[in-house]
C-alpha cells in the first residue's frame, strides 16, 4: 500500500490532477438524485466503453474491402477463436446502446432536465442520439452483407430525392457511381474515425456540463423553474439536503452499469452475432433486405406513407423533428420540471412511444410486402378445394399459377398486401369480381392482358366459392329479376 | 513599443501570425475539399455511363423477359462481387427491347419478374410493375427505371454505369406516362 501511495504522490506532483478529481468526485448532488432513475446515463457510457473496445478487437481481423469484407466476417464468426462473441458484443451493445441513449433522453425529458440552466446540455444530447443512430446505420453497413447492401441503395434513394442536389449527395454518400468498393471505404471511415471521434468530444462536453451545472435536482410539483432565482435556490439545496457524489450516488450507476454490461452478454452468448446475411453480390436478386431493430418503424413508415406524401416527409419530417428537439430548452425553458404537472409531456411521449412500437411490430410482419414464393410454396387449403367443381379447381389454379396468392391470403396463409379473400364473395358479386381481376384498382394490378377469357372465368368460378358455410355470396338484385323467377340464387321468395 | 493607435507590436504580430495560418488553412481546405468532391467531379463530365455489353441477342428470345448481369464499366480491384450489377431485358418482338434497371423505381430494393403473371414485384414495400416497366401498384411514383440500348454486332448493348435512383434518371430512357 505504501509503495501505491508514493507512486501515486509521485505522479501527481507532476499531473497536478488530484486535487481536481477528489473535488469533482466528491462535489455535492441533491440526496433524491441518487436514485435508480438517474442511472441511464451512465449505463449508456459504460456501453459506449464496451463498443469502443470490441470494436477494436473487430478492427483486428476485419476487412474494409468491398470484395473482403464479408469474407473477413465469416472468419470472424467460425475461425477466430471467439471472435463471434465478441462480433455479439458489439451488435447485442449496439443495440443496447440506442436503447438505454432513448430511455436516458425519456427520462430526462420527463424530469424537465432540459430546462433552464441545461440547455446546452440537452442539446449536446440531441446531437448525442443522432450521433448514436448514425452508429448503429454505419455499423449496419460494415456488416457487408445483402441487408447492408440494400440498405445502402434505400438510403441512396431516400438521398437522391432532395430537390436539385439529390444526384451530388448520392455520388457523395456512395463515393462513386455505384454502391462498391468506395462505398464501404467511406462507411469505416465514418463508424471508426469520423463519429467515434464526434461521440468522444461530445461527451466530454455533456459530462462537463453535467459537472459545472449540478445535476438535475428530482422534481417536485410546484418547484417551478425561473431564470433569475434557479441557481441560488439549487446551491440552497445541494448545500442544505446534499450528498457527495462518490459514494452517495455512485454505488447505483456502478450497480446498474455492470448488470446492463452482464445482459449484453448474456444476449450476446444466448443469441449470438447478427448475421452476415447472404453475400453482398447484387446479381442475387432472391433477396428480402429488412433494416436492424431500431429502424423497422422507418420501414414501416417508407412502406405505409401515400406516394405523393413520401418524398416531403422523408425530407421535411426529420428536420422538423430534430429542430423541434433542439429548441423545445428555449420554448419551454422555465416553469413546472414535475411531470405530474405536465400532461402534454407525458402524452407526448405516450403517443410516440405507441407509434414506434406499433410501426415496430408491424414491420415483424411486413403485411405491405408480397410473400414472394406464396404461389409456389404455400398451397390453397384443402376445404377451399373439397366438393368443387372442375371448373372451381381450375380456378384455384389459376389464383396460384398468376402469384394472386403472393398478395392475398387464404385462411392467414399467403401474402397480406391486399385483402384477405377467405370471404371474397360476400363482398363482390360476379360482375365486381371480373371487374376487378380485369381492371384492377384500389391498388391491385390489371390482369386484362394476362389472362385468357377462359382462365377469368374459372378464377372468378372459384372466388365466386369463397363464402362462409351459413353465408350466402353476394349477388346483383337487378340481375336477378331480369332472369326471371326461379333461376339463380335469390330466388324463391315468397 | 506602441504603434500611434495603440496598437502593439506584439499584438501585431499575433494578428500578422493569425492571418498567415488563416491563409495557408485556406490554401490546404482548397485542394482537401476538391479531393473529397471527386466522386461529384467526375460524375459532371458523365465519366461514369459507357456502352456495356450484355450478350449475344440470342439469350434474349422474343417476348420474354430475362435477367442479365453485367460487370459495371466504373470498377475498381476490389469492388469485388459488388460491382456486378443485374437488369432485366425484355425483349419485345424481336426486333424492340426494354431494359429495365433492378432497382425498384421506390427505394431501390431488386425487383423480381414472374412470367406466369407478367408482373415485376419487389419484395420491400411492394411495389409491382407491368410487364412494359410501368408502375401497376404500391409505393412507387413511377415506372421501373430504363436503360438505353443498342444492338452492335450481335449484341445487345446498354448505356449505364450508375445505380439508377428517383433522382438521377437524365441519363435513362424518359419515363412515357400513359395518359389519364
Amino acid at each position: 500500500m505504501r509503495l501505491i501511495k508514493t507512486v501515486g504522490d509521485w505522479l501527481d506532483a507532476r499531473l497536478q490532477v488530484g486535487a481536481v478529481i477528489q473535488e469533482t468526485a466528491e462535489h455535492s448532488v441533491p440526496r433524491e438524485t441518487a436514485s435508480w432513475f438517474y442511472v441511464f446515463g451512465s449505463a449508456a457510457f459504460v456501453v459506449f466503453l464496451l463498443q469502443i473496445v470490441t470494436g477494436i478487437m473487430l478492427a483486428l481481423i476485419y476487412v474494409p474491402s468491398a470484395g473482403e469484407a464479408w469474407n473477413s466476417l465469416q472468419t470472424l464468426n467460425h475461425q477466430v477463436a471467439l471472435g463471434w462473441f465478441i462480433r455479439a458484443l458489439h451488435g447485442w451493445g449496439s443495440d443496447f446502446m440506442v436503447a438505454i441513449v432513448l430511455i436516458h433522453m425519456v427520462q430526462v425529458f420527463l424530469f424537465g432536465a432540459y430546462k433552464y440552466p441545461r440547455e446546452l446540455t440537452w442539446i449536446v444530447g440531441v446531437f448525442l442520439l443522432l450521433v448514436t443512430l448514425g452508429m448503429a446505420f454505419t455499423g449496419q453497413v460494415l456488416r457487408f452483407d445483402q441487408d447492408a447492401y440494400w440498405g445502402l441503395g434505400i438510403g441512396a434513394s431516400i438521398a437522391s430525392r432532395v430537390p436539385v442536389m439529390g444526384p451530388p449527395i448520392v455520388n457523395l454518400m456512395l463515393g462513386g457511381p455505384i454502391i462498391a468498393g468506395a462505398t464501404l471505404s467511406r462507411f469505416f471511415a465514418l463508424h471508426v474515425f469520423v463519429i467515434p471521434g464526434l461521440l468522444i468530444a461530445l461527451v466530454a462536453v455533456h459530462l462537463l456540463m453535467v459537472i459545472k451545472l449540478g445535476i438535475n435536482e428530482w422534481p417536485m410539483p410546484g418547484r417551478v423553474v425561473r431564470k433569475a432565482t434557479y441557481i441560488k435556490d439549487y446551491h440552497a439545496l445541494t448545500k442544505k439536503d446534499g450528498i457527495p457524489f462518490v459514494p452517495g450516488a455512485v454505488y447505483k450507476d456502478l450497480f446498474f452499469g455492470g448488470v446492463i454490461l452482464l445482459s449484453v452478454a448474456a444476449c450476446a452468448i444466448y443469441f449470438g452475432p447478427f448475421g452476415p446475411s447472404g453475400p453482398p453480390d447484387p446479381t442475387i436478386i432472391q433477396t428480402a433486405p429488412r433494416p436492424d431493430f431500431f429502424f423497422l418503424w422507418l420501414y414501416a413508415v417508407l412502406s405505409l406513407l401515400p406516394p405523393s406524401m413520401e418524398t416531403p416527409a422523408l425530407l421535411i419530417g426529420p428536420v422538423v423533428v430534430i429542430l423541434g428537439l433542439l429548441f423545445l430548452p428555449f420554448l419551454f425553458g422555465e416553469g413546472e420540471k414535475s411531470w405530474r404537472r405536465r400532461p402534454v409531456a407525458v402524452l407526448t411521449i405516450l403517443l410516440v412511444a405507441v407509434a414506434m412500437g406499433t410501426f415496430t411490430r408491424l414491420a415483424a410482419f411486413a403485411p405491405w410486402s408480397p410473400v414472394m414464393d406464396a404461389w409456389s410454396g404455400i398451397p390453397i387449403p384443402s376445404e377451399f378445394l373439397n366438393h368443387r367443381t372442375a371448373l372451381e379447381r381450375q380456378g384455384a389454379l389459376v389464383f396460384q399459377l398468376k402469384q394472386c396468392h403472393n398478395c392475398h391470403s387464404l385462411d392467414k396463409q399467403g401474402g397480406k398486401r391486399g385483402p384477405t379473400l377467405d370471404a371474397v364473395a360476400v363482398r363482390l358479386t360476379q360482375d365486381q369480381l371480373i371487374r376487378q381481376v380485369i381492371q384492377g384498382g384500389g391498388n391491385m394490378p390489371a390482369y386484362g392482358k394476362n389472362l385468357s377469357p377462359a382462365q377469368t372465368t374459372a378464377l372468378v368460378a372459384f372466388l365466386e366459392t369463397l363464402h362462409p358455410a351459413g353465408q350466402a355470396p353476394a349477388r346483383d338484385a337487378a340481375r336477378a329479376i331480369a332472369q326471371g323467377p326461379d333461376t339463380g340464387p335469390g330466388s324463391g321468395h315468397p | 513599443m506602441t504603434l500611434p493607435d495603440g496598437l502593439t507590436r506584439r499584438a501585431l504580430l499575433m494578428k500578422l501570425g493569425i492571418f498567415f495560418n488563416g491563409l495557408i488553412a485556406l490554401a490546404l481546405a482548397v485542394p482537401i475539399v476538391r479531393y473529397l468532391l471527386s466522386p461529384i467531379a467526375r460524375e459532371k463530365k458523365g465519366a461514369y455511363d459507357a456502352w456495356v455489353a450484355l450478350g449475344s441477342l440470342e439469350q434474349f428470345p422474343s417476348g420474354e423477359t430475362r435477367l442479365a448481369t453485367y460487370r459495371n464499366p466504373v470498377v475498381n480491384p476490389w469492388d469485388g462481387d459488388t460491382a456486378d450489377i443485374a437488369c432485366w431485358v425484355r425483349n419485345v418482338d424481336g426486333q424492340n427491347f426494354q431494359v429495365f434497371a433492378i432497382n425498384c423505381a421506390h427505394l431501390g430494393c431488386p425487383v423480381r419478374w414472374f412470367p406466369q403473371s407478367s408482373l415485376f414485384m419487389c419484395p420491400c414495400h411492394g411495389g409491382v410493375y407491368y410487364q412494359d416497366g410501368s408502375r401497376a401498384s404500391g409505393p412507387p411514383e413511377r415506372g421501373l427505371f430504363q436503360y438505353h440500348y443498342k444492338i452492335d454486332g450481335g449484341k445487345l448493348l446498354i448505356k449505364t454505369g450508375e445505380m439508377p435512383t428517383p433522382g438521377q434518371a437524365s441519363n435513362l430512357v424518359r419515363e412515357i406516362r400513359p395518359c389519364v
